[in-house]
């Protein structure tokens, strides 16, 4: 195991989000400030309280959700795009590194990354509206495997986009309405019944309420659901990584 | 000397059809310095980045230090350092950075005093700091040459390193790789400059259309190959060769006032003597002579275009 390796790419991808701290850490700071205002005293005011919880208690999780599903995949498919955009690619390529040692590294940073911003955005959100969270062990559970999970996924979209419009194409198009049509502001039972049955088949929705159960008790769908969910994706992700550094897809001739 | 490098019948067929590189076969030997030679697209690149595990062999086989590229990848690339072509750096990153993270990569521990070393020697550590965009394209290669060789390789690949450098640089490059040599270091270039073959290389390898024509010590090719002209100026002009002269096979110059002559360096009989003496029988004064000797370029444009008669 190359672990000297492994550091290095994590310390060179940390140090690239330290140099741009400012806006890694304050944007995302300030459109959930922003999300409080509007959707939490705004029009947040005028929602019922759901199962006890206050409107604006209640989309924590799911912004939280919102914010670390982007920046995992943003920073992961960005940290290996770029590489290959650049050419310095051939570096880590012939280095001593496996494929395992590789991932690890980028999806790493990227996760580790996202989990800090989740964090703050945990943190600010004490600021706005009061929080319980009953299940802290889960709660960061849920938080760490959605960070890889979505890190992987940015990773696969990184090493597949020929371009930075492809980069920004799933990201945009698939995965923020997802997010939104996952019951980020809302519960999956105050829609019809036949879009509560379409948002079953929305893998985001599973995660969302995994980690609100972790905050207030209370999940649209079974707890073993989302953990299966998530684990069925992360296996996913990884059996695709696997197979493009075993076919050399889009990084070796 | 033993061989630390050894390709055996490798060949590369890209997806596309194209046989990049055709049963190549080569041993190179630890502390030389071999030169690549050949035109664009011959398949230079294809080879190191072969050797380098950046592209997969379709069949053959290639060790570096006894370690097998494809099976015990990873002590074979410890060994490698690659100076790509083209210059391809972070530019937002400080230099000193960069090669630290290169270091990191290939397994080695931090070293802060051996990188500063390393950038010393190569007159960067003045831009310890600086983002690689603030950098000359000269100093850019610089800092690829710094990032190969912060894990301290044993064999280092310069895929043409003074491609659109300035001469000066050149030649400072050329210092480099003598001192890097004098360390032990194996060294691999590719270039398309025969005359940095010919300054530095201790052996010349001509690859053509993915075939590697020849590998030889580079003296030793230029004794096998190279040609002298011996060009006789005469005091009065004549109107042909004199019967006498044809086996020398002289050429004459359009004012009849030279006679050119080649033979082949290197050779016991150069028939110089003969021919002087023929001259001399002929009636001919001679006003002077002159040798030139064929660059290794004349011989590489030879070589290549036979091949392509052939």
């Amino acid at each position: 195991m190359n672990w000297h390796g492994v550091v290095a790419i994590w310390r060179f991808e940390m140090a690239r989000f330290f140099r741009s701290i400012v806006q890694s850490v304050v944007s995302p700071v300030l459109s959930t400030s922003l999300y409080f205002v509007v959707f939490g005293a705004a029009i947040g005011s005028r929602i019922p309280e759901i199962e006890g919880v206050s409107y604006g208690a209640f989309i924590v999780p799911g912004l939280i959700m919102l914010t670390v599903l982007q920046q995992a995949i943003q920073n992961a498919g960005f940290g290996i795009y770029f590489p290959k955009f650049i050419g310095t690619i051939f570096e880590v390529l012939s280095a001593p590194l496996s494929s395992f040692e590789i991932v690890l590294g980028y999806v790493g940073a990227a996760a580790a990354k996202a989990l800090l911003i989740g964090c703050i955005i945990l943190g600010t959100s004490f600021f706005f509206v009061d929080i319980r969270i009953e299940h802290p062990f889960w709660m960061i559970a849920f938080l760490l495997m959605t960070s890889v999970s979505f890190a992987l996924l940015g990773f696969i979209l990184g090493i597949w986009a020929r371009n930075f419009e492809q980069l920004n194409l799933v990201p945009l198009l698939v995965v923020t309405p997802l997010v939104f049509l996952g019951g980020s502001f809302y519960s999956v039972t105050m829609l019809p019944p036949f879009w509560q049955t379409v948002s079953m088949f929305n893998p985001v929705l599973y995660l969302v309420s995994g980690f609100r159960w972790s905050f207030f008790g209370m999940a649209d769908v079974p707890i073993a659901a989302s953990l299966a969910a998530i684990l069925i994706f992360s296996g996913l992700c990884l059996a695709v990584v696997w197979w493009m550094f075993k076919t050399g897809y889009r990084l070796k001739s | 000397m033993s061989a630390i490098v050894q390709v055996e019948n490798l060949n590369k067929t890209y997806d596309g059809g194209f046989e990049a590189l055709k049963n190549v076969s080569l041993d190179i030997e630890e502390g030389e310095i071999l030169a690549l030679l050949g035109p664009n697209g011959a398949g230079k690149t294809t080879l190191i980045s072969t050797i380098c595990g950046i592209t997969q062999p379709t069949s053959g086989r290639i060790m570096v230090g006894g370690h097998n590229v494809v099976t015990d990848w990873r002590s074979a690339r410890k060994l490698v350092g690659l100076v790509p072509q083209e210059i391809n750096l972070e530019p937002f990153e400080p230099v000193g950075n960069t090669v630290r993270f290169s270091r990191g990569l290939f397994g080695k521990a931090r070293n802060d005093a051996f990188i500063d070393q390393v950038l010393s020697d190569l007159s960067l550590f003045e831009k310890k700091d600086s983002r690689i965009s603030q950098l000359s394209g000269g100093m850019k290669r610089r800092v690829l040459i710094a990032k190969a060789l912060s894990h301290e390789p044993r064999v280092l690949f310069l895929d043409e390193p003074t491609a659109g450098v300035d001469v000066e640089l050149r030649r400072d490059m050329w210092q480099l790789v003598e001192r890097l040599r004098a360390d032990g270091v194996t060294i691999i270039l590719t270039t398309h400059y025969i005359e940095e073959a010919e300054a530095i290389a201790d052996r010349v390898g001509v690859i053509r259309k993915g075939e590697l024509l020849l590998v030889e010590e580079k003296d030793r090719l230029m004794a096998r190959l190279g040609q002298k002209e011996l060009t006789i100026e005469l005091r009065a002009p004549i109107d042909v060769v004199p019967e006498g002269l044809a086996e020398f096979d002289l050429r004459r110059s359009d004012d009849g006032l030279k006679l050119h002559y080649t033979y082949k360096v290197g050779e016991e009989r150069t028939g110089i003597t003969r021919l002087i003496s023929g001259l001399q029988a002929e009636g001919l004064v001679l006003a002077d002579l002159q040798t030139n000797e064929s660059s290794l370029e004349e011989i590489f444009v030879g070589l290549v275009h036979d091949g392509e008669a052939a």
